[in-house]
């Protein structure tokens, strides 16, 4: 094997060695994104996103028809302001409810998408005005235990 | 009879304590080795075909094994993984708990062995028989250093190869277990990414995955040139010292794997 051989196998290990590293940082690690499908954006806002994470699913009738892109806090509000990308070809009315749910116990929290009766459909850039904000199961025990005593409370 | 016993006794203990100032003497020869490579490297880098030809043989040649080996390790932890995973309707998080796994522990570790394996004992039988065949003695007599000539371009070949083959290993299994777990067993493909890009981080996961290939590399390959620098030059002790070479790194291998994980998770974790 001459000199030159070996050196371009030396080449083409290296290249792909640095690519995998490539690969480790950039896609699993997700210092990027590529998502090339097409389609749309929606905007919500939510009291409390729970445990909502980037490019978790969004569904309708748990059907994945987007996923969501970024998650920030309006300043002003302290409201979350999600932001969806819808697959082109689905279109919702104008009085689309967004809840945030989770899916079974440990499953992964989504945003699921129940269209109303209007006729005039979102368009892109567009925000869903009728939300539901996640469950946290911390607030309802509390809730409980608070109506429990002030039940106890009122029979003395 | 009882003296008898008492000198059984005093046999045994010697022979213990000889194996324990042995095995620190061997311990003190592996440093003053380690010392000698890295001193002599300049003179190996500045002819760098020399390194390059062994990053060939111990790398390249090293690729199908470690391709195939982590394309089926991603697999079958996929496979396992979900079956586990399904009972408790988190099946979205099989892809964190695989590339997490590959990339902490599995990627460097298996490829580790395998390379030690492959490589290692490989390096170690070569240069055990230029010991053998008075090669080496052949080298000084023409005033060549050996150890610049010979010892030094593999030990760094095996420091360099070593990371790139983990990170491959890795990545391969990763994607084994995306054909698996998406392809075959019906994982959302969004969640299986998504879920892995939320829960792995460049820094420490990835990171620490790359210090461990490297301190692994450079063990591995310590172990193997020394084994072979040092065999006894007979076929018999070039045997020995090969199998040695594949025992004790691959036993490094374990052992500094615990300890650089207790570091990690003390350290950075969190």
């Amino acid at each position: 094997m001459n000199r030159s051989t070996i050196d371009l196998w030396v080449g083409i290990f290296v290249a792909i060695g640095f690519g995998a590293i490539l690969f480790l940082a950039l896609k699993v690690g997700n210092l990027l994104t590529l998502d090339r499908t097409p389609g749309y954006h929606l905007q919500a806002s939510f009291d409390n996103i729970g445990g909502l994470k980037l490019r978790a699913p969004v569904k309708a009738a748990g059907v994945i028809v987007g996923r969501v892109e970024s998650i920030r806090l309006d300043p002003k509000s302290y409201e979350a302001i999600v932001a969806m990308r819808i697959d082109r070809d689905v279109l919702f009315t104008r009085d689309t409810i967004a809840s945030i749910n989770t899916s079974g116990l440990l499953g992964e929290v989504y945003i699921g998408l129940d269209a109303g009766g209007d006729t005039v459909m979102l368009k892109d850039g567009e925000q869903i005005t009728k939300t539901q904000s996640a469950v946290v199961i911390e607030k309802l025990i509390g809730q409980f235990l608070f109506d429990k005593a002030s039940d106890a409370g009122a029979k003395k | 009879m009882a003296i008898e016993a008492l000198g059984d006794l005093g046999q045994g203990l010697r022979r213990l304590g000889g194996a324990v100032t042995g095995g620190i003497a061997w311990l003190g020869y592996a440093a003053r080795f380690m010392v000698a490579i890295i001193w002599h490297s300049p003179a190996a880098f500045r002819r760098l075909h020399l390194t390059l030809r062994e990053i060939y043989f111990s790398g390249v040649l090293s690729l199908v094994i470690i391709l195939t080996s982590g394309l089926f390790v991603g697999m079958v932890l996929s496979l396992q993984g979900y079956e586990v995973l399904v009972r408790y309707g988190a099946d979205e998080q099989l892809g964190i708990l695989v590339a997490l796994s590959l990339v902490k522990e599995l990627g460097p570790v298996l490829a580790g062995l395998l390379f030690a394996s492959r490589a290692g004992s490989a390096i170690t039988a070569e240069i055990g028989l230029m010991k053998a065949t008075e090669q080496l003695s052949a080298m000084e007599m023409m005033a060549v250093d050996p150890i610049a000539r010979v010892v030094a371009p593999r030990f760094w070949a095996g420091v360099i190869s070593m990371p790139l083959l983990a990170a491959l290993f890795s990545a391969l299994g990763i994607f084994g277990a995306y054909l698996i777990g998406v392809r075959i067993l019906g994982v959302d493909a969004g969640a299986f990414w998504g879920q892995m890009q939320a829960g792995v981080k460049v820094w420490p996961d990835v990171s620490n995955g790359i210090i461990k290939s490297l301190v692994f590399g450079t063990a591995v390959s310590l172990i193997a040139v020394l084994d072979g620098y040092d065999a006894k030059p007979t076929a018999e002790g070039v045997s020995s010292a090969t199998t040695r070479t594949v025992v004790v790194s691959s036993l490094a291998i374990l052992a500094l794997d615990f300890v650089l994980t207790v570091f990690m998770f003390r350290g950075i974790g969190s």
